[in-house]
């Protein structure tokens, strides 16, 4: 039952106590309405706003870098403080950096805020963002994106200089990535004698069990797989935040039928993700309410040149991308619950490129099929995941069926993501489907792991399953990456773009979107983003009456 | 006795040995673990290093080796996923699922013995026809949808007004085919505490009812099987001489079917039973997954989606050994009701 545990439900809510009391006599009710009435008579908590979520998975471990991952991400936005911050329009916030000036082309300089506390109660300094840039940098999951830093160093109790290798213009896309830690916390050995501030994927170490930062949470019980209980920080530092919640308790709700009955039955309050063929079940809810967004994570697929002869003639490469009918996967298939895609930057990115439009043309592809001589077309495997994405292994299907209007016959295999992953690091298959969303929310990061020109010594193209390569193309990303002007960075990442739809490098379908549900009451549409990381500290839970 | 036992213990540690065995041989195909443990844009070196520290990249034989050493001595390795000795997670997440299938069994016994002897004592009642014709339904609706159906009528409620809600009789029964739900729809909700890592449901009233809409789910495929069970093995006892004898010579029916018949009747039952309740176990996967009940179905599930390849190394040993010690239990049990049976195979 859920009326002991929950202090907003039970004080001042008479209709919700009916929902949970009055159940009609059906053969089986009547014998459970029994246990039901009593338990609702049980002593009502004290009266404090708590939020009861379900996501589809808790997070991993309580060291925020451990793993560069959505629940770890989300984890750190509840438990701490970036630097800076994404507003839902995508600019950058201040946080717990209050401002920053460029010293010169390699150095930035922050100012940090004052009279800022740790859970613990040590006070923050510019020492905490030194001791946890250096640890970034160490961890395996971080280390390559933060690779451009070269150092940090505190100037003074408040104020932190970082410098790149080389002129880096997304430092503050990576200051977004700087949740300070608390590095008296987390230093000295724990009573194993080991390092306090260790990251290991491999065995517990204290930083996976202790948490202390300066967020607007604190984690009072954790139960892996069960349950994260968060009470809200007494001495948080932002007096301006409307968040009126106390206590969060996250559990994760795996299956997506049940977490979405969970939130209809009142289980819960707030759910994410929204399982795409329950979207229409809770917008009718009268006691939920839905929220969708377009999302950042682009859905593609590789055409390998290596494997396959004909992909390396850049008009059967144009056929396949003229046979895809984007906008019919978008709404037939996924129910409108995604943006049909040209290429990789979803718009409010720098390299966002508006010409470039999904082109379906099935007599055009069929006339480039011809011109190239594969008018008979010719016979391709594809491989892709079918619990990764929302609907992938159906949305291969379709593509190996319009595929089939072009004369390809397209041998597919669908598997579960934990073997599908290990097929794509081998290439299984001549077409293979990925999601991608850039950690740095910038156009660039697409490119250098997608397009680029695959080098094992650099790491650069790790994810390039198509085997493309453009020196021409790589060479513009890297200028790109060392312009610090904005305009021209963006005329530059725009012109990329261009270049792979031209090349049709890989062949785009969507960016997936993103919903979340709650209960009426929950004040969700100002907290959450594209980056599906709610900024739960600032959510409102209005009374009910 | 004894040597029954220690036949058993070692039959168990047969069974452990060899299910260990498969799994570590299937391992490769479960998936890369490392995928799960790091993030998209790690580096392929940085995957490299890691694999090695975990020592995947040895031989079979060497991993294998490795393994059963430290099984020996009791050490069945990190889960992945949890960072915490494998054994430590499985037995905090068995209480969870003992409890339901304790809950399970209950339902069954208290529903499928008096509903097997009425329709054996009385075949041709409509009550018994109802009976069959249900657990028919019951057999064939998979256990996951039972689920469903259950969360949608009691969980979240549903109204359905066929009938016009204007009039008296029809607003009554509108209500009549509606629900309001209420029941809670995953979970254990706050259990308590007993000791070590388990924790109970069947303390407070409260608890009980997280238990019940799963309890029935789960039971839902068993209880059909019984109450049939029981019904063709009564019906075959009833026609036996010594029923025949007892009623000529004038012992109370109510004697005869729940003193004399019953007991011969649950002989072939409980043999049944005790096999069933390992495979309860098995079943406890689907319906943990969609009542999300924190037991080691639902951690097993996960499991397999991580590739935590030691906690499902582990997981499947310790269900191994249930089904052995389970097996044990029923033998010794009949043993004691049926004293023709010698467990040792010596003659009587």
């Amino acid at each position: 039952m859920v009326i002991t545990t929950v202090g907003r439900d039970t004080d001042n809510n008479p209709s919700g106590m009916e929902r949970h009391m009055t159940i009609k006599k059906t053969l089986l009710a009547s014998v459970i309405g029994a246990a039901m009435t009593s338990a609702a008579l049980a002593p009502a908590a004290q009266a404090e706003t708590t939020l009861r979520m379900a996501y589809d998975a808790d997070p991993v471990s309580l060291d925020i870098h451990q793993q560069l991952s959505g629940g770890i991400l989300q984890l750190s936005h509840m438990t701490f403080d970036p630097l800076v911050r994404w507003n839902k329009d995508l600019e950058i916030e201040p946080r717990l950096a209050t401002g920053w000036e460029r010293v010169d082309d390699t150095t930035l300089r922050m100012n940090l805020r004052e009279d800022v506390e740790f859970h613990s109660g040590n006070t923050f300094t510019a020492k905490d963002v030194v001791w946890t840039i250096e640890r970034l940098k160490r961890s395996p999951d971080f280390k390559a994106i933060f690779e451009p830093i070269e150092s940090a160093s505190a100037v003074d109790e408040h104020t932190v200089e970082i410098k790149t290798k080389k002129p880096y213009p997304l430092l503050l896309n990576l200051a977004t990535y700087i949740f300070p830690m608390d590095s008296q916390f987390y230093s000295g050995e724990d009573e194993s004698g080991k390092d306090k501030g260790t990251i290991s994927k491999q065995g517990s170490t204290y930083a996976s069990s202790h948490l202390s930062g300066t967020g607007p949470y604190e984690v009072t019980d954790r139960q892996q797989g069960v349950r994260v209980v968060f009470e809200r920080n007494d001495e948080y530092w932002d007096e301006q935040s409307p968040g009126n919640v106390d206590k969060i308790e996250l559990t994760p709700i795996s299956e997506n039928a049940t977490r979405v009955a969970a939130l209809l039955s009142g289980d819960v309050d707030f759910i994410a993700p929204v399982p795409p063929n329950d979207l229409e079940r809770v917008r009718e809810d009268d006691n939920a309410k839905l929220v969708t967004m377009t999302g950042t994570r682009i859905i593609y697929f590789y055409m390998n040149q290596d494997r396959v002869e004909p992909f390396k003639d850049k008009r059967v490469r144009q056929a396949f991308a003229y046979a895809i009918n984007q906008e019919g996967i978008a709404d037939r298939l996924m129910k409108g619950f995604a943006t049909p895609a040209a290429q990789f930057s979803p718009e409010g990115y720098a390299g966002h490129n508006p010409e470039l439009k999904p082109r379906y043309d099935l007599e055009k592809a069929k006339q480039l099929m011809a011109e190239a001589g594969y008018e008979d077309g010719f016979e391709i495997t594809m491989m892709a995941p079918n619990n990764r994405y929302v609907n992938d292994a159906k949305i291969a299907q379709a593509i190996a069926a319009m595929l089939a209007r072009i004369n390809v016959t397209v041998d597919l295999k669908t598997l579960p993501k934990a073997q599908y992953w290990g097929e794509l690091d081998d290439r299984a298959a001549d077409m293979m489907m990925l999601g991608w969303h850039a950690d740095t929310e910038d156009s660039a990061n697409f490119f250098e792991y997608m397009t680029a020109c695959p080098d094992p010594e650099t790491g650069a193209g790790q994810y390039n399953a198509s085997n493309y390569c453009n020196p021409e193309l790589d060479k513009l990303v890297a200028d790109a990456n060392v312009e610090l002007d904005k305009q021209k960075r963006a005329e530059m990442l725009q012109q990329a773009e261009k270049i792979v739809y031209d090349d049709a490098a890989v062949i785009m379908l969507h960016w997936q979107d993103l919903a979340w549900a709650a209960d009426t009451n929950v004040d969700l549409e100002p907290i959450v983003n594209v980056m599906n990381f709610p900024y739960l500290g600032d959510l409102v839970v209005e009374e009910e009456d | 006795m004894i040597a029954f036992l220690i036949k058993r213990l070692f039959h168990a540690l047969l069974v452990m040995f060899v299910i260990s065995v498969i799994a570590f041989a299937i391992q490769d195909n479960l998936g890369d673990p490392i995928q799960q443990m790091v993030g998209q844009s790690v580096p392929e070196s940085e995957r490299e290093a890691l694999r090695e520290e975990l020592g995947l990249n040895d031989p079979f034989l060497v991993q294998y080796l490795r393994f059963a050493v430290n099984a020996a001595h009791f050490d069945f390795g990190y889960s992945y996923v949890f960072n915490q000795p494998t054994t430590d997670v499985v037995l905090r997440h068995l209480p969870a699922t003992l409890e339901l299938v304790a809950a399970t069994t209950f339902l069954i016994i208290a529903l499928s013995v008096p509903i097997g002897v009425y329709s054996a004592i009385k075949p041709r009642a409509w009550l018994s026809r109802f009976f069959m014709g249900v657990s028919i339904v019951g057999i064939s609706i998979p256990v996951f949808l039972t689920a469903i159906v259950l969360i949608q009528i009691f969980a979240i409620g549903v109204s359905w007004s066929p009938f016009p809600a204007d009039t008296g009789w029809g607003a009554w029964l509108n209500d009549l085919i509606s629900t309001e739900g209420g029941m809670p729809a995953y979970g254990r909700g706050d259990p308590v505490h007993v000791f070590g890592t388990w924790e109970t449901n069947f303390a407070s009233l409260e608890g009980l009812t997280y238990l019940v809409l799963p309890a029935i789910s789960l039971a839902s495929i068993m209880l059909p099987l019984f109450i049939r069970l029981i019904r063709a093995e009564m019906l075959e006892v009833l026609q036996s001489d010594y029923v025949k004898f007892a009623r000529a010579k004038g012992i109370s029916p109510r004697r005869i079917y729940f003193l004399h018949a019953l007991k011969n009747t649950m002989l072939p039952v409980i043999t049944v039973g005790g096999v069933q309740i390992g495979t309860l176990v098995a079943y406890t996967i689907l319906t943990e997954t969609v009542f999300q009940w924190p037991g080691m179905g639902l951690m097993f599930l996960d499991a397999i989606e991580r590739s935590d390849i030691p906690l499902i190394v582990t997981y499947l040993m310790i269900v191994g050994l249930i089904f052995v010690i389970t097996n044990t239990l029923v033998d010794l049990i009949y043993g004691l009701i049926n004293p023709t049976v010698k467990l040792t195979g010596k003659p009587a």
